[in-house]
């Protein structure tokens, strides 16, 4: 492939794409390019059709109407393999790599070299493998089984997979989601490598940050339409936020309403579970927000599940309000006033094939009757009444759950737990995933709540969100809890601190 | 205000209104094809069941007649019972296969202890046995959290050894089947109709109401569609399994009743079998089999257009084992015409 000139050509070019799905027009009439040797940021909050536009580019969609371009050539791509074929290759976010297969299986899976009879010339396969980790750099063999690899080498097996072809456009979405910082520097340094030889690159992604660095132009997708491409020399964060979430967004913090405190609603003295988290005391009043922060794996989820009768405490004691409890099952904590908003909605939150209305108010159908019967009007009511707290967007509540997008589902499971009216309330990643104008939607919110007299425990693993939501704030590392914070004493170094286990001043 | 330094607000190329034109148009007829795809997704069901009905009438013209239609949908009534029961069992998301077998064991027993102990008491007994063995069911598939294809298929074998034993290989009947109300259930008429039609009519619209307008029926489907947010709604997972279980199995004592009563004996296998034509009624009534969705009245229709074909395959004079060729390919096409719907394309290279 040459370097690209001057004015490079599009690489890929789509025109007018639409694609509706029942209730809902994902893409509206969107045309976008990626020149040769670019890299081209695609943005949006979730539900802005940005999935749905790479599955169209990828050939898992085929549009309504509209036509795409590849170099000014019109194609159709009726499959992923067609899409690869014609030099469209997709880096998932969600990794599809057969886990016990070799890593140069992987690579060339489907299309295997091949010696007579049809055996497979291992030979050949593992030395094209080699070459290619080795242009990738990559710290492992091509005789590795893919399911011994980390998330990240994962990941550059799916773009050694990307190099077998003559790509002309990579589309990687939200590839550096699971990767470490020093993972990154080298992911970085592929896709530049990448853009030098000409490939054009769809970048796709919710880090700002990232798409500072390595974007030249910054395309902006809102409620399925084009919303503007911006050259990124030339613009700011704002001002793509602003393009985003079509308003400008609410970055400050909340405001300190000292000794604002009701009475203790829950506290906890000396809980263990086994090796999951060891000595663990914490209280927190109505009123309160209470963050939790640490590592993944320092303990924080297990924590929630033992408070929501998920696991069984091998020591220690929960008190709630003023009666010492042991809550022996999710029933039993629901009773008690414990409402839980797990950490993956899709798997823990929802039934996505059910619709909005039945997701809300599962927890609470058994109490919803008139005689044997479930109340439709009871039902409707409820979710009515969360619908509107929470901007829930949705034709009805007909709409099953799995249709929605990832900040509208989110919404669901909090409505489905704000409804049971709980005393304690614990959200654990409440904005994982979803995009910054639901994030800060649901940030107030959880100021809204404690301020209404909700004792709230949020768990995090970024830090602005921890900082803007909560009042205090517990470090955890390797399940134990290394410091508890005052809101305001916290810096980025002390925080950072305690949750690495460096300096150990312990403040139970 | 960020307008002002877009690079373009609109994209190169879209100059071509006389071309986009062109593919609205197609977009229009594209519509039409999928609003009518959309209906048979929907209604495919309904509309299978129509031709079919239609394609019998036209062949013969005594497919139509009450007496036949009658006499159709009391011969269905058996499996239809036990297909209502596993359609609530699958929708909580497992498998019964044990089903054929246990009408086997409770029609040996019904009918055995008839003579023995009186129809009344036989009954009970039957009821509260067989509800014994769902219960087995739902410990192992519930509680114990086994795979249910693998329980039940083990149960499957076990209760037809439990069956053999029982009765010591010996079939059984009813001495005097003239001089027992129990002839009531499976030759008798309640307001001139079959009571066996009346008992799958009642059962359906019980089951019916149970899963969709009750607490009981949401908790299933939740279980069914997922069952770890259906634990972190504070559902008892376990419990909800198992009463499953107990209400498939109910329904093969109530199965039972009907088919002792209509044979007023029975062999030791006579259910044998029974397992997959109940599976079909229930796949052919669009309950999926990952669970979490279906519903009872679509279970009644599929288990009916089983029986219509297999009625009017018989009429067309066609011979008896023609009806299980033709049964495999229709619940083929079911299944095959869903999933099409659902992704929108006959062949797919990903699920």
């Amino acid at each position: 492939m040459t370097a690209p000139d001057k004015t490079p050509a599009p690489a890929l070019r789509l025109e007018g794409i639409v694609k509706t799905f029942p209730g809902v027009r994902a893409l509206d009439d969107v045309s976008f390019e990626v020149r040769h040797g670019e890299v081209h940021a695609l943005l949006g909050e979730n539900g802005a059709g940005k999935s749905t536009l790479m599955k169209v580019l990828a050939g898992m969609y085929q549009p309504d109407e509209g036509r795409i371009f590849i170099e000014e050539r019109p194609v159709t791509m009726r499959s992923p393999l067609e899409a690869k074929a014609r030099g469209v290759v997709l880096i998932h976010q969600e990794l599809s790599l057969a886990e016990e297969m070799s890593v140069a299986e992987n690579i060339y899976l489907g299309e295997l070299p091949r010696r007579s009879f049809g055996r497979v010339d291992w030979k050949t396969l593992y030395a094209n493998a080699q070459a290619i980790l080795d242009r990738l750099k990559c710290g492992f063999g091509p005789k590795d089984r893919v399911g011994s690899l980390s998330i990240a080498n994962r990941q550059m097996v799916e773009i050694a997979r990307a190099l077998t072809v003559d790509a002309k456009a990579v589309v990687f979405d939200e590839p550096t989601a699971s990767l470490t910082d020093a993972e990154k520097v080298v992911l970085f340094d592929i896709i530049n490598d990448l853009k030098a030889r000409g490939v054009g690159i769809v970048y796709i992604s919710h880090r700002m940050d990232e798409i500072f660095t390595l974007a030249d132009r910054i395309s902006v997708l809102r409620d399925g339409a084009h919303r503007g491409t911006l050259i990124a020399a030339e613009t700011d964060e704002d001002e793509v936020i602003q393009l985003m979430i079509g308003r400008k967004l609410d970055l400050s913090r909340h405001e300190r309403e000292a000794a604002n405190l009701g009475a203790v609603a829950l506290r906890v003295e000396g809980l263990s579970c086994g090796s999951l988290f060891e000595d663990v005391s914490f209280e927190v009043s109505e009123g309160e927000v209470l963050g939790f922060y640490g590592l993944v794996g320092a303990g924080r989820t297990e924590i929630a599940e033992t408070l929501f009768g998920l696991r069984q405490p091998t020591a220690g004691s929960i008190r709630i309000g003023d009666e010492t409890v042991s809550v022996t099952s999710p029933a039993d904590a629901i009773a008690r006033g414990i409402s839980l908003v797990p950490e993956s909605r899709k798997e823990q939150g929802l039934v996505l094939g059910m619709n909005c209305r039945d997701n809300i108010t599962l927890p609470q159908v058994g109490d919803l009757t008139s005689g044997p019967f479930v109340s439709d009007g009871a039902e409707v009511a409820i979710f009515d009444q969360y619908r509107d707290l929470l901007k829930i967007k949705t034709p009805s509540w007909r709409q099953a759950v799995g249709n929605l997008s990832g900040g509208n589902q989110q919404k669901i499971v909090i409505g489905k737990w704000l409804a049971m009216r709980p005393r304690i309330l614990i959200v654990d990643e409440p904005t994982r995933g979803i995009d910054v104008g639901s994030k800060s939607e649901i940030h107030a919110l959880i100021r809204d709540l404690a301020k209404s007299g909700y004792a709230v425990i949020v768990i995090s693993s970024e830090m602005p969100e921890v900082l803007h939501v909560s009042d205090r704030i517990v470090a955890m590392y390797h399940g134990r809890i290394t410091r508890t914070f005052d809101v305001d004493e916290v810096t980025e170094d002390n925080l950072v601190a305690a949750i690495s286990g460096i300096g150990q001043d312990k403040v139970a | 205000m960020a307008q002002t330094r877009l690079e373009s607000a609109r994209m190169p190329g879209a100059e071509d209104p006389a071309g986009r034109r062109g593919e609205k148009g197609g977009g229009m007829a594209g519509k039409r094809l999928k609003a009518v795809t959309g209906v048979l997704a929907r209604q495919g069901i309904l509309v299978a069941f129509a031709l079919f009905l239609i394609g019998f009438a036209l062949g013969s013209d005594r497919f139509l007649s009450a007496d036949n239609i009658f006499s159709v949908i009391r011969a269905s009534a058996i499996i239809g019972v036990m297909a209502l029961g596993v359609t609530v069992v699958v929708i909580g998301g497992n498998l019964d296969l044990s089903v054929g077998s246990m009408l086997s064991f409770s029609t040996v027993l019904v009918v055995d202890l008839h003579d023995k102990i009186g129809p009344g008491p036989a009954i009970l007994v039957t009821v509260l046995a067989t509800l014994c063995l769902g219960a087995v069911n739902g410990v192992l598939v519930g509680v114990a959290r086994l795979n249910s294809l693998i329980v039940t298929l083990g149960m499957l074998s076990a209760i037809q050894g439990l069956t053999l034993i029982y009765s010591g290989g010996k079939n059984v009947d009813i001495a005097n089947p003239d001089g027992t109300w129990f002839s009531l259930f499976g030759r008798g008429y309640i307001a001139d109709i079959p009571t066996p039609i009346v008992i799958f009519g009642l059962a359906a619209i019980v089951l019916h109401v149970a899963m969709a307008y009750t607490p009981f029926g949401r908790r299933i489907y939740a279980t069914g569609g997922n069952p770890t947010a259906a634990v972190f709604s504070g559902i008892r997972r376990s419990r909800v399994v198992f009463s499953t279980y107990l209400i498939s199995a109910f329904t093969v004592a109530i199965a039972a009743v009907i088919l002792g009563s209509r044979v007023m004996g029975s062999q030791n296998n006579v259910g044998q079998g029974y397992e997959l034509q109940v599976l079909a009624g229930v796949i052919l009534g669009g309950t999926s089999l990952l669970g979490g969705s279906g519903t009872i009245w679509k279970t009644v229709i599929g288990v009916l257009i089983l029986g219509f074909i297999q009625n009017g395959l018989l009429l067309l004079g066609f011979q008896y084992y023609v009806q299980w060729l033709v049964t495999w390919v229709v619940i083929i096409l079911a299944v095959w015409l869903d999933i099409a719907a659902k992704r929108g394309r006959l062949l797919s290279p990903i699920a």
